[in-house]
């Protein structure tokens, strides 16, 4: 057997906590008029209940399409799953009749979206879309769903919400919409979040509002949380273990402290070299990554990052790296990098990675 | 709301006033309604002088246009020739409500003459576009849930033959098929011309079943042209995000279409409905032609054929200020519809 | 704060081994033939003006007007493919006629529509305030009065020669081209490069016909196609009412004025010349939809 492709930790082990949601080479296809694009290829990983993760990668690398997809939320045709499992509480979502995914949505495994200013609907007023879900899993009647919506509100600090529950989503700012998402994906308790980069479209100074607030709903119901996010700053500041994506294929995934000390992947390295730090010297220059992200009109071979890595070799473009345990608590998927232990410590590789 | 509906109204006069204006001098180019009186031959010229008189034809067009508008009852007509007016004027002019009389059929108002079609030609028109509204719905959603599979390609190929098939044509071939083959073939076969059939009378039954093949006419094409369009509006929507966060919320498949996606796609498509509702008591030209239905299409045909310029021009007044009524109808709906949107 | 989105990309070595990148018109080419639908319209196109134009030099005018009422209402037949009509003239012979009239008054009653549309639509958008508030009032009114009334009330003033036909096409049809033409204009006009073209001094007439009229074409190009096919079926319409082109000049639409008396003994009459009008608008719906997609750099099929 390839020493290579044996693991030689389980990750997994050490977290005492059960695992809730439970993916196994996920592959998902778009079949468009251009060609199949390749957007998801292959990934795996687990979530555990209570905990929170978080999903880094570019835009366009999968991390939104892979979460949908098992949630039956991508288009189908012209998107197609093509391969994996999705194990939800023991049971496979993938494989699920679509009302029992539909039982699921919004009351297990809640969504939170990208862009709170399209993601309302503009012509359904906040209470009736904030109820509907009520209505729907808990059978509520609409006063009982009126009085629980008043007091999620009030939970996602929402002033007012008595009166407010009567707008109309263009009567709400972006950050406050963003709140009534929130709120409304709350509403039935939900074991997972899955937060889609629910800051990007908000300014500055609303973001870090939102994310504490998400945070603090963690904390008060316990679910587990999955945040996807293109934005290491974040990252940093609310994840216990970190998933980083490139092109469709999960290349790197350690808790966090693992990774911003010892990015394994060559694309994580040039990641966090790319991320500006108060420790830095002034003078010292961003570095940025040469080259773009592959074409996913193209099946993928070999290493995705490989055209674009600096200690590429022969093998990075035949084989595809496979995701190894290099420690209890970090894989990487890289020939290199992983191959050679003596290599994580070599000078060349720790100045290059910071 | 009350003030918005004020303002439109008042934009809207200006506008009907210079569309009057082309219309009427449009219908002074028409031919000699003299000639039309009646159908009788008015062959003396000192007949036809009187007759040039009465109707105003000898004053200049700005005058024709003021007596139209608010007729001539405070004024007196020169009937005898002599530059002097010896008459009063009886015409209460359009903004009273008075059309004028019919040339064709003396001694009725064209108001009469149009309302008397009224009846026949709604009960075809709202029929017809009751019939559009539900398949075209039915198909355009069903072709936008099934985007390019086999059913959708099928569907799109068959409107585009629809919107492109000129309405005589599909008349026809309809008659051809339903009523003279199925005859042929002994079928029980559809009755092609009129409302009733005489020796039955006009029964309930007989109605309906006369207006089986005109409906279905004009129905076809609208449906093909309609379906695509609430296709593709459907489309539109189905792809923004609050349709991800209803689906995300759990809702049924049934319930994210029918109250999510659907409020959405009307706005747009109450915009296509409201002119066509303002069009239906122009009733439909060639259908009610070729079927013999005597609804408003034929009056405007026959009378047109015969310069009988009061009901034709009554009937083209009549659309104008229903499109525009409807226009403003359909952006109160709007408003209705989306919160979005306030007239205050 | 770093995010992905602002890490510099340099592109050019994405591995995209394709050829130099194409024109907007080479790949507008290839949009619009990967279109079957659009092919085979432009095909079926192609052939129907054959047979109207090439079809002529074999099937003149004084054949598809040679009566010979010893044959009238005679069913196809190898002397007469199409049948003949009530006078016994060559039914065959009048659609290839008839073709080049109406193919003939569909292109040129579009090409008035859209001169118009263009005219109108461009002073609008390009001078604004009271101009465009005149222009759009005007159209708004020709807009309310029912177009195939008002087309019915000047066909019967103007009498039944193609010449005014097409005038009267022209004349009734413009306003949606000015209000496409107009909506485009107001956007362009606010554009860098018309900004830069009149502070260096560029003429009102090259700003309107070389920067923004080119840059509007997509839609216009788009409208004036389906314009033909609008334009053919409203001078069927109103041909077959008896008020369009006057035989003995024969149009597909007027030949089958008075046909409807003859559903059940001479379908032939109808079924020919019909079927024309509706392969003719067919392709033609074909091609316009064939062309959207390809100019419409947001389209689907890119």
């Amino acid at each position: 057997m390839n020493p290579l492709t044996t693991p030689r930790f389980n990750v997994s082990a050490p977290d005492s906590r059960h695992v809730l949601l439970d993916i196994r080479h996920l592959q998902v296809r778009f079949h468009t008029p251009e060609g199949t694009v390749y957007a998801v290829n292959d990934i795996s990983y687990q979530v555990h209940e209570g905990e929170v993760v978080a999903i880094v990668g570019e835009s366009g690398c999968g991390k939104s399409v892979s979460m949908m997809s098992i949630l039956g939320l991508i288009p189908v045709p012209p998107g197609e799953i093509a391969e994996g499992t999705a194990e939800f509480m023991g049971t496979d979502l993938l494989t699920m009749a679509e009302d029992k995914l539909e039982a699921i949505r919004g009351s297990e495994i809640a969504m939170v979206f990208q862009d709170p200013m399209t993601s309302l609907n503009p012509v359904l007023s906040v209470r009736r879309q904030m109820t509907e879900a009520l209505r729907r899993h808990y059978g509520m009647t609409g006063e009982q769903a009126t009085n629980r919506a008043i007091e999620l509100l009030e939970l996602v600090g929402i002033p007012d919400p008595a009166r407010r529950l009567g707008n109309y989503p263009h009567q709400f700012s972006g950050g406050m919409r963003q709140r009534v998402m929130i709120a409304m994906m709350l509403a039935c308790n939900p074991s997972l979040l899955i937060a889609d980069e629910p800051t990007t479209a908000l300014d500055v100074t609303i973001q870090a509002q939102i994310v504490e607030l998400v945070m603090r709903m963690r904390e008060q119901l316990g679910m587990a949380l999955i945040w996807i996010t293109h934005d290491l700053g974040v990252v940093a500041g609310l994840a216990e273990r970190v998933i980083v994506m490139y092109a469709g294929m999960v290349v790197e995934e350690a808790d966090v402290d693992s990774l911003f000390d010892k990015p394994r992947h060559p694309y994580t390295m040039a990641l966090l070299a790319a991320l500006p730090r108060v420790d830095r010297r002034r003078d010292s220059r961003l570095k940025s990554i040469p080259g773009a992200p592959p074409n996913l009109l193209v099946e993928p071979r070999g290493c995705p990052f490989a055209p674009r890595c600096e200690y590429v070799v022969d093998r990075c473009l035949h084989e595809r790296p496979p995701l190894l345990a290099v420690s209890p608590t970090q894989r990487a998927a890289c020939w290199v990098t992983t191959g050679d232990p003596a290599f994580a410590t070599s000078n060349e590789f720790r100045n290059n990675s910071r | 709301m009350g003030r918005y509906i004020i303002r439109r109204v008042l934009q809207a006069i200006p506008l009907l006033f210079f569309i009057s204006i082309v219309l009427f001098f449009l219908m002074g180019q028409l031919g000699d309604p003299v000639a039309t009186m009646g159908g009788r031959r008015v062959t003396r010229p000192s007949d036809r002088e009187r007759l040039t008189r009465q109707l105003g034809l000898d004053q200049p067009f700005y005058k024709q246009y003021l007596y139209w508008l608010v007729g001539n009852d405070w004024t007196t007509i020169d009937m005898d020739g002599d530059g002097i007016g010896d008459t009063n004027g009886t015409r209460r002019g359009i903004v009273r409500g008075d059309f004028g009389m019919s040339l064709m059929k003396r001694g009725q108002t064209a108001w009469d003459v149009i309302w008397d079609r009224v009846p026949n030609t709604l009960l075809l028109m709202v029929t017809a576009e009751i019939v559009i509204i539900i398949f075209a719905l039915l198909i355009g959603i069903f072709s936008a849930l099934r985007q390019y599979t086999a059913a959708d390609h099928m569907i799109t190929a068959v409107s585009f033959v629809g919107f492109s098939t000129p309405i005589f044509f599909f008349a026809l071939l309809s008659i051809y098929i339903f009523s003279v083959n199925f005859k042929r073939w002994g079928l029980p076969s559809l009755p092609a011309v009129g409302m009733f059939d005489p020796q039955v009378g006009k029964t309930p039954g007989q109605v309906a079943l006369h207006m089986v093949l005109p409906v279905f006419t004009i129905a076809f094409v609208s449906i093909a042209a309609y379906s695509r369009y609430i296709r593709s509006t459907m489309l539109e929507v189905l792809n923004q995000d609050y349709i991800r966060t209803a689906k995300a919320k759990g809702l049924h498949g049934r319930q994210v279409l029918l109250v999510h996606a659907l409020k959405n796609a009307s706005l747009p498509i109450v915009t296509l409905i409201g002119l066509d509702l303002a069009l239906l008591l122009g009733g439909a030209l060639v259908t009610e032609r070729i079927f013999a239905w005597p609804g408003m299409g034929r009056l405007f045909l026959d009378h047109m054929q015969r310069f009988d310029t009061p009901v034709v021009m009554g009937i083209l007044v009549i659309l104008s200020i229903s499109v525009v009524v409807f226009q403003i109808i359909t952006d109160l709906t709007y408003a209705l519809l989306d919160p979005r949107i306030r007239y205050d | 704060m770093a995010t992905l989105d602002s890490v510099p990309v340099i592109l050019s070595t994405g591995g995209d081994e394709l050829a130099p990148p194409l024109t907007f018109r080479q790949m507008a080419w290839r949009r619009f033939r990967r279109h079957r639908m659009a092919m085979f319209g432009a095909i079926v196109l192609i052939m129907l003006f054959v047979y109207a134009f090439a079809g002529g030099l074999i099937y003149t005018a004084e054949r598809a007007n040679f009566t010979d009422t010893t044959i009238r209402l005679s069913p196809p037949s190898l002397a007469h493919p199409f049948g003949t009509d009530t006078v016994g003239r060559d039914v065959m012979a009048r659609t290839i006629q008839g073709g080049r009239i109406s193919l003939m008054i569909g292109l040129t009653a579009a090409f008035l529509e859209i001169l118009i549309g263009v005219l109108i639509g461009a002073a609008a958008g390009f001078y604004g305030g009271v101009v465009d508030s005149l222009l759009m009032r005007f159209t708004e009114a020709m807009l309310i009065i029912p177009s195939l009334f008002l087309l019915i009330v000047m066909a019967r003033i103007v009498g039944g020669s193609v010449f005014f036909i097409v005038i009267i096409l022209g004349l009734t049809s413009w306003m949606y081209v000015a209000r496409i033409v107009r909506a485009e204009f107001l956007s362009l006009k606010q554009n860098d490069y018309i900004l830069a073209a009149r502070s260096i001094g560029t003429p009102t007439r090259d700003i309107i016909f070389r920067h923004i009229l080119p840059n509007s074409m997509a839609p216009i190009v788009v409208a004036a196609t389906l314009a033909v096919a609008t334009a053919i079926l409203s001078e069927a319409y109103i041909s077959f009412l008896g008020m369009g082109v006057q035989p003995p000049t024969a149009t597909w639409g007027n030949m089958l004025d008075g046909s409807y008396n003859y559903i059940e003994s001479a379908p032939w009459l109808w079924i020919f010349p019909g079927l024309l009008i509706l392969l003719t608008v067919l392709s033609i719906n074909f091609v316009g939809d064939g062309l959207r997609d390809a100019l419409d750099p947001r389209s689907r099929n890119a």
